[in-house]
């Protein structure tokens, strides 16, 4: 009798422990809430930051508040990412899934350039 | 500057051959509205105002043309919110030119964002030009989203890869070059090794008494790189230019106009039809320049250039939209 209350005790004790395991676990959080979003504005032919520094997960959307198109492009090839082109108040949005360290530019005016770096 | 003689004349330089100073003098009254025409190998400068009144055999030269630019079809902002109208106006200005000329060369930014109703009324309004035959070259903002795709559908017949091409005029050779495409992060206009290689080859065979005018959007020489204003491999090109006696580039994008001679090239990049830009490094981006509405016209403009077989250059003059 007793050995077997005292394996129940364990049992419960375990299930307790990965219920408050999960519950603190950043995946478990990202799936209960939205992913963070952080946006770059982009002003008088540069991007604004520069460089951002985000978490896996985040959604960067792009703005641009200049008055001549720009575009965003990722200078890898294979491109992770490349937007249509955006005039004035017009938004691109990508989803950084993985680690690393992505640069792109306006390929309109390739002297436009900026990073992302995703920890 | 010279006192003006009867006949208007502002500076005669009689010299032989080209006089490179006195051509650069004339150069930097094209934007006051002076006329310089190369006639016996002698350049002379005329004021615009007297212009009217001389021969206009004299002045006609055996080919003119002219250059217009950037004409962002589509562009709504200040300091333009009227594209459309100020292209009209520059197509008042080629049919009121007294040596009507025989086509337009358009360097390119046709559109503003490459939409096919923004090519449209372009084709729309310069079909109101005299001249009947434009040649294009794309600038940036005409081959966004599909590569130059649908610029080649468009102007694209009898081109070669990205729509570069040549053909010749009264003995003189014109070559259309595309420096806005596979640029570069960091980079500035570019026109790689295919292009580089087919113009090779284009003017390998011709005699170096041709008169040679190249065409491109963004500016062959380095005007400021710090906003993109140059083309990376374009020394290669001009190299192969080196042997002929007479070349003339014009170019767009900067939506200035400027001049530069270096030996016996003669570079020139023409204003916009549709806004400003401001000149290199005095403004924090190349962005459109903010003006008043009746100065707006002063900096935009068309470039008229005439050719006088067996000169040694051709006569560019700018002059602006009002």
């Amino acid at each position: 009798m007793k050995r077997k209350s005292v394996f129940i005790g364990l049992a419960t004790a375990v299930v307790v422990a990965l219920g408050l395991l999960l519950a603190g676990s950043p995946n478990f959080t990202a799936n209960a809430q939205q992913a963070a979003t952080t946006d770059v504005k982009i002003d008088n032919f540069s991007f604004g930051p520069t460089t951002l520094t985000v978490a896996v997960g985040t959604t960067v959307t792009w703005i641009n508040r200049d008055d001549i198109p720009h575009t965003v492009v990722s200078t890898d090839d294979p491109k992770a990412f490349k937007s249509k082109v955006l005039d004035t108040d017009e938004k691109f949005s990508y989803t950084f899934a993985k680690v690393g360290t992505f640069t792109y530019f306006c390929s309109v005016h390739p002297k436009m350039t900026g990073k992302v770096v995703v920890q | 500057m010279g006192q003006k003689t009867k006949d208007g004349i502002l500076h005669d330089h009689n010299k032989d051959g080209v006089d490179r100073r006195g051509f650069l003098k004339c150069m930097a009254w094209a934007g006051t509205g002076a006329l310089c025409v190369m006639q016996g190998g002698v350049l002379k400068s005329y004021s615009m105002s007297r212009v009217g009144e001389l021969d206009a055999k004299k002045l006609a030269g055996e080919l003119s043309f002219v250059q217009i630019s950037d004409s962002h079809m589509g562009f709504n902002k200040p300091a333009n919110p009227d594209v459309t109208g100020t292209l009209k106006v520059a197509v008042d200005k080629i049919n009121g030119l007294a040596t009507a000329p025989e086509f337009i060369l358009h360097t390119g930014d046709i559109s503003h964002l490459s939409k096919p109703e923004e090519f449209d009324t372009v084709d729309q309004i310069l079909k109101g030009a005299t001249a009947k035959d434009v040649f294009y070259v794309p600038g940036e903002h005409d081959v966004l989203n599909d590569d130059g795709q649908q610029y080649l559908e468009r102007y694209g017949k009898g081109t070669k890869g990205a729509g570069w091409y040549s053909f010749d005029k009264k003995g003189v050779h014109f070559i259309g070059l595309v420096n806005v495409l596979n640029l570069k992060a960091g980079g500035l206009g570019t026109l790689g090794h295919e292009q580089l290689e087919w113009m090779e080859d284009d003017v390998q065979h011709l005699k170096s008494s041709t008169p040679i005018v190249v065409f491109a959007h963004i500016p062959l020489w380095s005007v400021y790189p710090e906003w993109g204003w140059g083309t990376e491999d374009s020394a290669q090109a001009l190299a192969y230019l080196k042997k002929f006696g007479s070349v003339t580039v014009l170019n767009g994008h900067i939506h200035q106009t400027m001049q530069k001679i270096e030996g016996n090239v003669t570079f020139h990049t023409a204003a916009s039809t549709s806004f400003p830009q401001p000149q290199p490094g005095k403004a924090d981006s190349p962005g459109p320049m903010k003006v008043p509405a009746e100065q707006l016209r002063s900096l935009l403009g068309i470039t008229d250039v005439n050719y006088v077989r067996g000169q040694h250059a051709l006569a560019v003059v700018d002059s602006t939209l009002g």
